[in-house]
């Protein structure tokens, strides 16, 4: 008799029903949407990326559908880590018995702000995720971390050392050798890459002659960049040992098993959300299960790095 | 399903009308297809960005009350200056009943003169209650008259009409109106009142509630009240 595909998978020694994982930055505002997430199917939430103190972000426009994806620059606006951290904490309360882990994503404009968000966070979460790849805030903090093998590696070692619980590095496709870069974090200490971030891009209205985006500037993402994050998800996983969060147009279980085949462990979600709504997560979950028992897959495991074989 | 601008396009100001010493409606060149209760994000470039209730759809209009920067600049523009919008957004009002009872506090109204004109045109009743707190907040009452609506005015310094609070008003009325359901827009607390009062009566409800809205497509969660999607669940919510 056919099994029924199983779809769980371990990322860092914790177990997640499915590798579906809320990508930061979507819906992850507060502790009823984080559980509303999870309830829709998610095998991990991530909440909005947390500062030391409230960012207000940039004025609007800040997030579009371009025509074939998504341009974002809403500025990492967050109520700041003493807010976040009620948040996280009740968010923490109410996902215990859905038995779906929460991932903290944390931001700093140094890596000392980086190292003590992750010390004051301390466990309350499951894992912290570093994200040093925000294409938005440039011109208030300078590149970001993650475009310098050398910041970036500095960054990881000091939140992994500051970190009770497993730490991600999220990465940028905006460099010239993500697998290089990818390498740096591992040997930093880094127990799992999550990638990629939105690709910097640039939407301009004819009629204003201006970009749309107050920031002028934004990070793309959704069906668009789908190829660019396999590209990515292939070139690191084949030059690092840990787990790799792939993300990146994820919106149907096809491209969640690409991206697995690419080599990643789990699959961030984010612009799906628009595309299907919240129920993204229980559709693209089925679809997986489906497309397995269709191509004849019990686990994973059997389907993760298929890409890289000669 | 209608077309939904997802970038701000440009529609030309035909007219501009003085509502009151802080209202002014701006009819647009163009429209789209768009329910009651939807919503658009009005863009002036270099400036920012907002969401504005549609007051109608054919010919694009809105009605906006000068009540921050935004809003002074938008105030200054005049007819044949251009204005960017996107969308329209949300789930707006649905139709119930034969005799609809509308209750709109301050600026809230102007949502509900586009539900009117839409009930109006099925022939059903409506009944309004426009609240405001003094006599010259009061707007679009000749509107409604004009769409053969029963108007009942309500200030809370008694000014002009009844004096009290909309919800208040509204339900001193109710045994007379006998509304089928009842429909608000306007500050959190009126329709937490307006809520209460159809849960005594036992009548159905819609009420459009109001956010700090950035994406207006369902993902930055920055609308949220309590995991509800201000900008893609309602603004329409039925209690």
């Amino acid at each position: 008799m056919k099994r029924e595909p199983d779809l769980s998978v371990e990322l860092c020694g914790i177990r997640l029903r499915n590798p579906l994982i809320l990508a930061s930055g979507i819906l992850g505002t507060g502790p009823d949407l984080l559980v509303r997430v999870a309830r829709a199917g998610a095998g991990a939430v991530t909440t909005k990326s947390c500062s030391l103190k409230p960012r207000k972000g940039h004025p609007n426009p800040t997030v579009l559908d371009w025509g074939h994806g998504l341009i974002n620059a809403v500025g990492l606006a967050n109520p700041g880590l003493e807010e976040m951290s009620r948040i996280i904490a009740q968010a923490k309360e109410l996902l215990k018995p859905l038995g779906v882990p929460l991932i903290a994503s944390i931001f700093g404009g140094k890596t000392e702000e980086f190292a003590a968000l992750a010390r004051k966070l301390n466990s309350l979460p499951d894992f912290i995720e570093v994200n040093i790849s925000c294409p938005n805030v440039e011109a208030e903090m300078g590149r970001p971390f993650a475009t310098d093998a050398r910041m970036a590696a500095r960054v990881t070692a000091a939140v992994r050392e500051a970190s009770q619980v497993p730490v991600i590095v999220k990465l940028s496709p905006n460099v010239t050798d993500i697998a290089y870069i990818a390498r740096a974090v591992e040997e930093a200490g880094a127990d799992a890459i999550s990638a990629i971030n939105t690709v910097s891009g640039m939407v301009i209205d004819i009629h204003s002659g201006r970009p749309v985006l107050a920031n002028r500037i934004g990070g793309i993402s959704g069906p668009a960049i789908k190829p660019i994050a396999l590209r990515c998800i292939y070139e690191i996983t084949r030059v690092v040992k840990v787990p790799v969060i792939g993300i990146g147009g994820v919106t149907s279980g096809k491209d969640a098993l690409e991206m697995i085949m690419a080599g990643a462990t789990a699959v961030g979600i984010g612009s799906a959300v628009y595309y299907r709504g919240v129920e993204a997560f229980g559709q693209i979950a089925g679809e997986m299960r489906d497309l397995m028992a269709e191509l004849g897959y019990e686990t994973l495991a059997e389907v993760r790095g298929l890409a890289h074989r000669a | 399903m209608p077309t939904v601008h997802n970038l701000p396009q440009p529609f030309k100001i035909a007219e501009v009308i003085e509502e009151s010493y802080r209202v002014k409606t701006f009819v647009l060149e163009g429209s789209f297809e768009a329910e009651p209760g939807q919503f658009v994000m009005l863009w002036l470039p270099g400036v920012d960005e907002k969401p504005f209730s549609l007051v109608n759809s054919n010919p694009v209009t809105l009605t906006v009350a000068r009540v921050g920067p935004f809003t002074s600049e938008l105030h200054r523009r005049k007819p044949g200056d251009t204005l960017w919008l996107r969308g329209p957004f949300g789930n707006g009002f649905t139709l119930e009943g034969e005799h609809l009872l509308l209750i709109g506090g301050g600026y809230g109204v102007a949502p509900l003169l586009f539900l009117a004109r839409k009930a109006r045109e099925g022939g059903r009743r409506v009944s309004v209650v426009i609240g405001a707190s003094t006599a010259r907040d009061v707007i679009l009452a000749e509107d409604f008259l004009a769409l053969g609506c029963h108007v009942i005015i309500a200030t809370e310094d008694g000014s002009r009409g009844f004096r009290g609070k909309a919800p208040e008003v509204a339900e001193e009325l109710l045994r007379d109106i006998n509304p089928d359901a009842l429909y608000a827009c306007g500050p959190g607390g009126m329709l937490e009142a307006v809520r209460m009062m159809a849960g005594r009566r036992g009548l159905p409800v819609q009420l459009s509630y109001e956010s700090y809205i950035r994406c207006a497509i369902g993902v930055c969660g920055s609308c949220q009240r309590s995991g509800w999607l201000v900008c893609r669940d309602g603004p329409v919510r039925r209690a």
